[in-house]
């Protein structure tokens, strides 16, 4: 069992990041367990001009299928999802994604605040939201909702980020469950996937 | 900084909205006949928000008299639901393949008609006009431009765009494979660019709604980008449908390149002409 019961009953992650983000996503995503019981997430900033190398470079780091989320796809356990460039990425309250290409918020598209609010509302307690290095403020109301809505937060430690602006952002709104560098995240990801294990 | 609100209060509030958003698309449908209930959720609940917000309600509810009783907010709310976010352009690969894959077959009619569903500010549908002009074929041709927001079919009447854009257009143009100098499209001032009257006389803008519109006329061409993402499955069904209809026998079809293949996949109406940039073609061997 975990030694933080609040996880027990997690069954969706989000990750958001920017500045420094594929670093940060490699050293997580390598240390997977196969039998993860859980979908991740994971919105990242990156160049806007369509083509998306994310899925394709995290794939070759993580033993569990990597794939750009696609409109109207039913989220499922054991996959990672990547959300397109120049969409926002939805999450349905019947877990399905959606996309949209409504307007930038927080000058971004795909918005990490957009993603975090509507997981929030579709998973509520069972959501955990991880936001990693970056440099905007992005995130930081999605956070604040999971939290809200009585899921769990991790921010990554400022002091071990690449970009220290969002993961301060969040700990200065006092949403932050936990503050761990990535080994400590890496380490807690593993947790959940042995806590079905039994 | 304090946490606002506690769990249970925001999870009561977000019960007490989706019953608001229930009332407020009810109000919205028997008062003026514009059905919402068919869009994708999370995304017309958040357009709903943007809405009240916008017009400083604290509730959604609040939306409700208003709607009912004033005149006046419909062509607002229709413009707030509706997403008008476009781009001249947009995914140039799109471009670049209509011009190699479809247009040349396009030739052989001596009058073309197209439908651009959706066609928000303009952007997409004069980006369209140049690609006909460069292959000779827009003298001929007739372009039905249409969408729910009039706010945004009376800019894209005027076709007169923020010069901002510009540069990013170009670069959309030249690798959509544009053959002349954008410049040749547009006046412009310092804070603005103007698309040739040239262009625009082949379009003509009209309001049509893809959620309760029918056939209007026979096209070669239906372009529909970005709209079916907002509609569930059903929905998309029956606009696919219209589309079906609408299109001449060998006619295409352009959808947007993010967009679910699910229900065409089991509607079975077209065949696949280039997956990666969504180009179809009607099938009408099942008819
Ligand atoms: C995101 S824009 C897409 C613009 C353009 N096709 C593009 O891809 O750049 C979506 C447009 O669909 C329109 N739309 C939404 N619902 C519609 C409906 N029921 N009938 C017609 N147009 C609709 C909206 O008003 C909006 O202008």
């Amino acid at each position: 069992m975990s030694n933080i019961p609040e996880y027990n009953s997690i069954t969706a992650i989000v990750i958001g990041c920017s500045v420094g983000g594929l670093n940060a996503l490699r050293i997580l995503l390598q240390g997977l367990p196969r039998n993860l019981p859980v979908p991740i997430i994971i919105n990242a900033h990156v160049a806007a001009d369509g083509t998306n190398l994310l899925p394709h470079l995290l794939a070759n780091q993580c033993c569990l299928p990597v794939t750009e989320a696609r409109e109207r796809e039913p989220i499922l356990p054991g996959r990672v999802y990547i959300a397109p460039p120049n969409y926002h990425l939805l999450v349905e309250i019947d877990k399905h994604f959606a996309l949209s290409v409504d307007e930038h918020v927080c000058y971004v598209r795909p918005s990490i605040d957009v993603l975090f609010t509507t997981a929030a509302e579709a998973y509520r307690e069972h959501l955990l939201g991880i936001l990693l290095t970056g440099a905007n403020n992005d995130g930081t109301q999605g956070m604040h909702t999971i939290k809200a809505l009585g899921g769990q937060t991790i921010v990554q430690d400022p002091t071990t980020a690449e970009a220290d602006i969002m993961p301060k952002a969040v700990i200065a709104m006092g949403v932050a469950d936990r503050i761990l560098p990535l080994s400590g995240i890496a380490n807690t990801l593993r947790e959940i996937a042995t806590l079905y294990d039994t | 900084m304090e946490i606002k609100c506690p769990t249970s209060n925001l999870q009561d509030k977000l019960r007490i909205e989706c019953i608001e958003i229930n009332l407020f698309l009810e109000a919205l449908y028997q008062r003026h006949g514009y059905d919402f209930h068919h869009y994708a959720k999370a995304s017309i609940k958040r357009r709903i928000q943007a809405l009240a917000k916008a017009y400083e309600y604290t509730n959604i509810a609040d939306l409700i008299p208003r709607i009912l009783h004033d005149e006046t907010f419909l062509t607002a709310t229709i413009a707030r639901l509706s997403v008008p976010v476009t781009e001249m352009f947009r995914d140039p690969s799109v471009f670049k393949a209509l011009r190699e894959l479809v247009l040349p077959h396009l030739c052989s009619y001596h009058r073309l008609q197209i439908w651009q569903a959706g066609c928000s500010t303009g952007e997409e549908v004069y980006s369209l006009a140049i690609l006909l002009e460069e292959a000779g074929l827009l003298k001929r041709t007739q372009i039905y431009a249409t969408d729910i927001n009039d706010i945004a079919l009376h800019q894209a009447e005027d076709g007169i765009f923020p010069i901002a854009q510009l540069k990013r257009y170009e670069r959309n143009y030249m690798a959509a494979g544009g053959k002349r100098k954008f410049s040749d499209y547009y006046i412009t001032n310092e804070k603005f660019f103007r698309i040739n009257q040239d262009l625009r006389k082949h379009i003509v803008f009209a309001h049509h709604n893809l959620v309760s519109d029918g056939v209007f006329c026979e096209v070669q061409l239906v372009l529909c980008r970005n709209v079916l993402i907002y509609f569930d499955t059903n929905l998309q069904r029956r606009v696919l449908n219209l589309f079906h209809t609408s299109l001449a026998r060998q006619g295409y079809l352009c959808l947007g390149t993010h967009e679910s293949l699910r229900a065409i996949e089991t509607a079975n109406l077209f065949k696949i002409v280039d997956f990666k940039n969504m180009i179809f073609r009607n099938n009408c061997e099942t008819i």
